[in-house]
């Protein structure tokens, strides 16, 4: 009668159909997120709660690095525009690159860090001790209320933090550049608002959408999917990380070509 | 011919982990409040047995109906329904370590009845806790909780739904003796008072002796020797069943 069960059979090898089948995965697993966002009940206590974990909870590490991101910047920089005696052009050059490229790829990969190894190591752990099976058992939906909630929360942190790291490198750089060029805040920031557009603004914050929900996705995903017990949980939340901050430079550059495209125009 | 009446019918029940099968063939009665023991080795497929019936792992083949329905063949909907009256005690409590004793019973009551007042549902945990001896523990967190502790308050966490079936998966793994006997205490007398009708996955024979109205015993994927413990086991012939209980109460 062993032939009533499964017998495993391979389409090409182990090996390619088990890379297929994480990708379908992968996609189930976004797609599911999507079916569930909009669908009753809502857990909004939970998304209040995880929003407070990801994003004020993340303030202390965010505000240094953002600091000191500002002040080392301006100073690698000081030397080149000296160079044209140009220094004076300071604060649009830390603008630009902070505004469009570093404050969002920095909150990012810090979040990635922080925020997506919790998520993966609380949500693996959950499943290697059944957590996520008890919820299952007694009628209620796990993935609403771990993946959906931590992804949103996510992505509406990360834009938020990105925004205040924004600002905190722009301090930071102020700082160095009124101690060494004598330059008041007022005249830094006219020149910081003069040299960012809309479009620089408003495409950091698209882009940090994209970044937050990567950083929610993969750490939910990799936690879902952790086996193997402990060293599952350690694996689920070192994959979140590396994997999170892949996808992050990958849409950095892609965000980048497209956002050429308008500049073009 | 049995008029009891059967809560679950398992036939011909096949599962397998790759090239691993596990279940080669179950059929398995279970009747209304009746206390059932599976016995077996490790590794045999007793939870994988319970998993399955409440759906998380599905068969390769057979059928397994639960209080009259087909659970490979229930949508998503209909399985939550028949979940809430399955209560599944996992073997390690898996209790929500991350809220309080009193949120982890919040948590499938006001998600699965949301008519039910703030009162009410304080009401139904306290008395809960009550029934399970831990009335104090009610603002601690799991991991302020002794192993004993742990898995009354996942049996409590699980009878907050009310539910019809009671499966315990391993109960007393990994408890001293005397915890063990409380253990098995609690699985009577959750039967006696809620009336319910009971699966206890187990190799504990002094948990199966203590527990079971019935056993049956999974060997090598199939159940061969069902009956009361003294029906089986003091005058086993069967080698594997006989070594079981040498095990157990002999050599211990």
């Amino acid at each position: 009668m062993a032939g009533q069960t499964n017998t495993q059979k391979y389409v090409f090898s182990k090996k390619i159909d088990s890379f297929f089948k994480g990708l379908t995965d992968v996609w189930n697993f976004v797609k599911r997120f999507f079916q569930e966002v909009l669908v009753p009940p809502y857990e909004f206590k939970a998304v209040v709660h995880q929003c407070y974990r990801i994003g004020v909870e993340s303030l202390p590490l965010i505000s240094l690095t953002g600091f000191i991101v500002g002040i080392v910047f301006t100073n690698q920089s000081r030397p080149s525009l000296s160079e044209f005696g140009a220094t004076s052009w300071l604060p649009s050059l830390i603008a630009i690159a902070i505004v469009r490229a570093m404050g969002p790829l920095v909150t990012a990969l810090i979040a990635a860090g922080k925020v997506g190894s919790g998520i993966g190591a609380e949500i693996g752990s959950m499943k290697v001790t059944e957590q996520i099976d008890a919820m299952e058992v007694s009628a209620t939906n796990p993935y609403k209320f771990l993946v959906v909630t931590r992804v949103l929360a996510t992505t509406f942190m990360i834009p938020v933090l990105v925004m205040y790291t924004d600002f905190v490198a722009l301090m930071g750089a102020f700082i160095n550049v009124n101690s060494k060029e004598l330059v008041s805040m007022p005249t830094f920031f006219m020149q910081v608002f003069n040299s960012i557009t809309f479009l620089d603004i408003f495409s950091s914050l698209i882009k940090s959408l994209f970044f937050g929900f990567t950083i929610g996705m993969v750490g939910c995903y990799k936690g879902y999917n952790s086996s193997k017990g402990t060293e599952g949980v350690g694996r689920a939340a070192n994959a979140a990380v590396v994997v999170s901050m892949f996808l992050i430079f990958i849409e950095e550059l892609l965000s980048l070509q497209i956002i050429n495209l308008f500049r073009i125009k | 011919m049995d008029n009891r009446e059967k809560v679950v019918e398992i036939r011909d029940l096949y599962k397998a982990f790759g090239e691993l099968e596990v279940l080669k063939g179950v059929d398995l009665d279970l009747y209304r409040e009746e206390n059932l023991v599976v016995l077996g080795r490790s590794g045999t497929g007793k939870s994988v047995l319970i998993k399955i019936m409440v759906g998380l792992l599905q068969q390769d083949s057979g059928s397994m109906e639960v209080l009259g329905k087909e659970i490979s063949r229930l949508g998503v909907r209909e399985l939550n329904e028949m979940r809430l009256k399955i209560g599944f005690s996992f073997q390690n409590s898996a209790l929500y370590d991350s809220m309080t004793v009193r949120e982890n019973m919040e948590f499938p009551l006001v998600r699965n009845f949301k008519n039910l007042t703030k009162k009410e549902i304080s009401l139904r945990i306290e008395e809960l806790l009550d029934a399970v001896g831990l009335p104090q523990t009610i603002n601690q967190m799991p991991s302020e909780l002794s192993g004993g502790q742990k898995k009354r308050i996942g049996v409590a966490r699980t009878l907050v739904l009310n539910p019809e079936i009671m499966l315990y998966d391993e109960p007393t793994a990994g408890l001293d003796p005397i915890t063990c006997v409380e253990i098995n205490n609690l699985i009577n007398e959750v039967q006696e008072r809620y009336k319910t009708t009971s699966i206890v996955i187990t190799h504990d024979l002094a948990c199966a002796k203590q527990t079971g109205d019935r056993m049956a015993v999974l060997i090598e994927g199939q159940f061969n020797t069902f009956g009361s413990f003294e029906e089986i086991f003091p005058h086993a012939v069967d080698q594997r069943i006989k070594s079981f209980y040498d095990y157990n109460f002999i050599n211990s």
